[in-house]
């Protein structure tokens, strides 16, 4: 057994993940009318209507720069809330992964499957709000369609973290000390609301580590049609992490499920 | 036929999983022939899961060798999982889908051909006779349709070794006896069988071979029948509704007396001898028969409480 190696990409998590979709599927008008209507209802409310106080921002209406910032926020919702909450639900009260476990599936497929169905979970709710936003008139250019991509590589950086925090989880209640150190702080500071050159120089460095950060500088500039700055570290560095918390995320929940 | 089937199914040595200090399985060796059905009793807690676990590779060994179908269990995981099927001891049907489709996901995990699967569904849930409730959900099936679907589940991948774990534990005799008959024919029709029970009547009727185990050791190994004559009179005088104070008439010699408790238990060789002792015994009641595997496994094990 080699306890420490990086997770094989096979087969068996297609599986995994269409075990997922298929779950989905069920629910999706439910499902969909969340993802159209609460961006929905928080574009209209906060982006129409703090955006008369507000005016332009980096040289675009404060409603596309609250919908571009919208869009990276909910692809790590989405991914972190299902990579938690739906993914601890399959591992203990249902034991669903004691029940895989039992065919030549591992663990390792339980991981990428898990992975790449948080992802495009994200894809599904980041591209909805993309969707509204253009409706709305935020989205300025073709380049927009290039956002897809990211929202998904986006959740999946965001699910590999998730992941690590279930693997130690032993209640629901364990995944609030993550929401309130991680995610709250990102969803203030790393620019959904406001530029974080706004914020004082020390915090501009610190959110850097902040993979929030970089969703949001690349998407932000795709939607309305402007370059991206430094493309290649922002999506080094959410691939970086993603790839460094998938690693990790592989090793705990091994320790977790095979003993 | 490949090389690997003339041996036995399952051969382990010396098997050990600690966990920490505790040692869960210590030392176990045993042989599993291809066709048969075999045992694994003890009481809760006895390591049997445990060993189970081992023999899929759901939980890795501390030491000791273990092989399945040829092949040693680090090596040939997967391989092994695709020729075995499972029935774990608490449920774990997937809640989010029908009867039929937990059958059709569980197959896709083993990478079967989906037309496959498809025309095998109806098949096994008439065997286990759950096809009219084919599109119904999980949360609407009793206790016994649970059992009986995930030992389904088990055979979608037409598996040659197929392991129970007590899966008779906690169902009603009508329950009880049809996964019996299931487990007859699933036997006659060549797949080798793993079983653990605490349940004596369910070994004695299935087990062709049996070992018994206590605290993760093995104590006794054999057919039913050469376990019973092996440690056991052939007769038994049950005496129930004793207190500790009961003071028994003089025993012959030949009598081994054991109490558990309210009952006494007399065992001799002597049937005529021990109805004699009945008859004079007054107004307690006493029910003489057979010894079976459960005398076995208490004089081995003891009669106390286990956690």
């Amino acid at each position: 057994m080699t306890p420490y190696r990086p997770p094989r990409i096979r087969l068996e998590a297609l599986a995994v993940w269409r075990r997922n979709a298929l779950v989905w599927r069920r629910l999706m008008a439910a499902s969909l009318l969340l993802h159209f209507g609460e961006p929905l209802l928080y574009l209209l409310g906060i982006g129409y209507g703090l955006g008369r106080f507000v005016g332009e921002i980096d040289g675009m209406a404060y409603f596309t720069f609250l919908a571009s910032g919208f869009v990276a926020w909910s692809a790590m919702n989405v991914a972190s809330m299902e990579s938690m909450w739906s993914v601890y639900t399959r591992m203990v009260p249902q034991q669903t992964y004691e029940a895989i476990l039992a065919t030549p599936a591992e663990v390792d497929d339980i991981v990428i499957g898990e992975l790449l169905w948080c992802g495009t979970k994200s894809l599904v709710s980041g591209s909805a709000i993309l969707a509204v936003a253009a409706i709305l008139g935020a989205v300025q250019d073709w380049t927009a369609l290039l956002v897809i991509p990211v929202i998904f590589l986006t959740g999946l950086c965001f699910a590999a973290p998730g992941l690590i925090v279930t693997a130690y989880a032993r209640a629901y209640e364990y995944f609030n000390f993550y929401m309130t150190l991680f995610m709250t702080p990102m969803f203030i500071l790393c620019g959904v609301f406001y530029p974080i050159s706004t914020l004082p120089a020390p915090m501009q460095i610190a959110v850097q580590f902040l993979p929030l950060t970089h969703a949001v500088a690349i998407i932000r500039p795709l939607i309305v049609g402007s370059p991206v700055e430094n493309l290649w570290l922002h999506l080094g560095a959410l691939v970086l992490f993603g790839v460094i918390c998938a690693w990790i995320a592989a090793i705990l929940v091994r320790r977790r499920l095979v003993q | 036929m490949s090389p690997e089937r003339k041996g036995p199914i399952v051969r382990c040595g010396q098997l050990v999983k600690r966990f920490g200090t505790l040692r869960a399985v210590d030392e176990i060796s045993f042989e599993i022939p291809e066709g048969i059905c075999f045992g694994i009793l003890g009481p809760n807690g006895a390591g049997k899961t445990t060993t189970l676990r081992m023999l899929l590779g759901q939980s890795p060994r501390s030491s000791g060798t273990l092989e399945v179908f040829g092949q040693d269990i680090d090596y040939g995981r997967r391989y092994i999982r695709q020729r075995t099927g499972i029935v774990p001891q608490a449920d774990n049907l997937d809640p989010d889908f029908t009867v039929a489709e937990n059958l059709s996901m569980y197959g896709s995990y083993f990478r079967l051909d989906h037309q496959t699967v498809q025309k095998r569904i109806p098949e096994l849930l008439s065997m286990v006779e759950l096809l009219v409730r084919a599109d119904d959900r999980i949360s609407t099936l009793s206790g016994g349709m649970k059992r009986r679907l995930t030992l389904a589940r088990a055979l979608v991948n037409n598996p040659d070794l197929l392991v129970l774990d007590e899966p008779t534990t906690g169902l009603d005799p009508q329950a009880r006896h049809m996964i019996w008959s299931l487990v007859h024919r699933l036997k006659r029709d060549g797949r080798t069988i793993l079983l653990t029970t605490h349940y004596m009547e369910e070994a004695e009727r299935l087990c062709d071979e049996l070992i018994i185990v206590d605290s993760g050791k093995l104590i006794a190994q054999g057919s039913p029948d050469a376990l019973i004559r092996q440690h056991c009179e052939s007769d038994v005088l049950e005496i129930r509704g004793v207190g500790t104070d009961f003071k028994m008439n003089k025993l012959p010699e030949s009598f081994r007396s054991e109490f558990s408790g309210d009952s006494a238990y007399l065992y001799s060789n002597d049937s005529h001898a021990l109805l004699a002792y009945a008859a004079n015994m007054g107004e307690t009641t006493a029910l003489h028969r057979k010894t079976g595997l459960e005398d076995v496994f208490l004089r081995l094990t003891g009669r106390g409480l286990r956690g």
